[in-house]
């Protein structure tokens, strides 16, 4: 019996979804409600978010939400932009304005990096006035955790599984921000959910812009990273506080706002308490694989200027 | 005058639901352990709302933040960013 005094009629984003205890996906789902508010419309591919959160005939969503196959929710986000376009250009009754509509789309890395990029690059190049939300778990979890082109570099998925030979994944994560801030984007930022306030604040301002806008947030998987559930905000604030994600923002295509940081963490820091890294300290030749990711902390915060002096 | 095609456009509809409707799915029974607020340490600072994934936390009319243990799956969370270490976790009885 629900008592009372726990108020859950005004969620935007509710209670009794099915995402595993801890998972940063359904946290980043609560936090784009509660930054885009009511008055939005909100598209998802096939994932974890869109399986979890509405098993037929139940839905977490207390804002309007369409689910698309896994290739096309920025196409399908575009459409709905454009209709509501036209019913403004045609006076049409019961519709509101455009301009009053947030149009946004939340997807997966394996949806936004690989199966869904021809139709988010057609999207972003026609110009819709929509804001693409990917929430990044490097891997394609809802399907059993198979690496996508987001997995980093030493991450143990069942596709790139480490092994006698192997060391897991290894292919470099694909620079989807720089791919989308190549579009022309005049906004592109990057986050994560051990930093809540940080995120909204992007979210609302790429809302005020008219354009297409693409933000990229962590999103730790506990089933899928193999650590507890209690820890997934503190490996959210390590992969930020070691220069593996740095989190910035990037107006037409300049880095324009970075999260400093005085002491940068060496990167074991953050690989040592999850599970999908565990290989790289027990077996031999781990090091040379540390020494890799070290190396691209070290140019994230060269490239990207995280060091604060 | 030429007739406008979208006039009477009817847009199929796929299989729509009601919002709001998981509520009636009581994720409480999934825990293995569970988060308790210790209100004299408490400093009502709200970390355990703002990262709760399942909304479970709730600041109620008197200003305290309590956990409905309804939907609580106790990942831990709200205990780990406690900053006073006001919130500890018990193993719940089978
Ligand atoms: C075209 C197509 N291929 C494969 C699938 C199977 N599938 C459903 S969800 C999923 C994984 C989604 O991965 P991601 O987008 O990263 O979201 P996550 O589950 O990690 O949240 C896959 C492969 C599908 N639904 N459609
Ligand atoms: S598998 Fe990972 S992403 Fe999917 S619901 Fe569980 S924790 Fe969330
Ligand atoms: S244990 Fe997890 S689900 Fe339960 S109240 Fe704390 S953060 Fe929320
Ligand atoms: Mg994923």
């Amino acid at each position: 019996m629900t008592e009372d005094k726990f108020k859950h009629e005004e969620d935007l984003f509710c209670s009794g979804h099915r995402a595993c205890p801890g998972c940063g996906a359904a946290l980043t789902s609560k936090l784009v409600t509660e930054a885009t508010g009511p008055q939005t419309i909100l598209s998802m591919p096939t994932g974890c978010m869109e399986v979890t959160t509405t098993p037929y005939p139940e839905s977490a969503w207390g804002i309007s939400w369409i689910h698309n196959i896994f290739e096309n929710s920025a196409a399908v986000a575009g459409g709905i932009e454009t209709a509501y376009r036209s019913f403004d250009k045609r006076n049409k009754e019961g519709y509101m304005n455009h301009e009053d509509v947030n149009f946004v789309v939340l997807a997966g890395d394996g949806a936004t990096f690989d199966i869904g990029i021809r139709s988010l690059s057609g999207m972003m190049e026609r110009g819709h006035d929509v804001l693409y939300i990917c929430y990044d778990n490097e891997a394609y979890m809802n399907t059993g955790i198979q690496r996508s082109s987001s997995t980093p570099i030493g991450a143990a998925t069942t596709t790139s599984p480490a092994g006698k030979e192997s060391f897991g994944e290894d292919v470099h994560k694909k620079d989807m921000p720089s791919i989308a801030a190549a579009h022309g984007l005049e906004y592109v930022a990057t986050a994560s959910v051990a930093y809540p306030e940080d995120f909204k604040k992007k979210v609302e301002k790429a809302l005020e812009i008219e354009g297409p806008k693409y933000i990229q947030i962590f999103a730790p998987c506990p089933r899928g990273w193999r650590h507890e559930s209690k820890n997934s905000i503190e490996i959210a604030r390590l992969v930020v506080e070691t220069g593996l994600y740095p989190i910035f923002e990037m107006e037409n295509g300049k880095i324009t706002n970075v999260k400093k940081l005085k002491d940068r963490k060496p990167v074991e820091e953050y690989l040592k308490v999850q599970g999908r890294f565990k290989h790289l300290f027990e077996k031999e030749g781990g090091e040379e694989v540390l020494e890799e990711l070290q190396k691209i902390a070290d140019s994230n915060a060269e490239k990207i200027g995280i060091d604060k002096e | 005058m030429t007739e406008d095609p979208y006039e009477d456009l009817k847009i199929s509809k796929g299989a729509v639901v009601k919002p709001r409707t998981t509520l009636v799915n009581k994720t409480g029974s999934w825990r293995s352990e569970k988060p308790i607020i210790d209100h004299e340490k408490c400093i009502a600072c709200g970390n355990c709302e703002k990262f709760c994934p399942d909304m479970a936390v709730k600041e109620t009319e008197e200003g305290k933040f309590e956990i409905d243990l309804e939907y609580c799956k106790g990942c831990g969370i709200c205990a780990e960013e406690c900053p006073v270490k006001a919130i500890i976790m018990e193993e719940e009885e089978k």
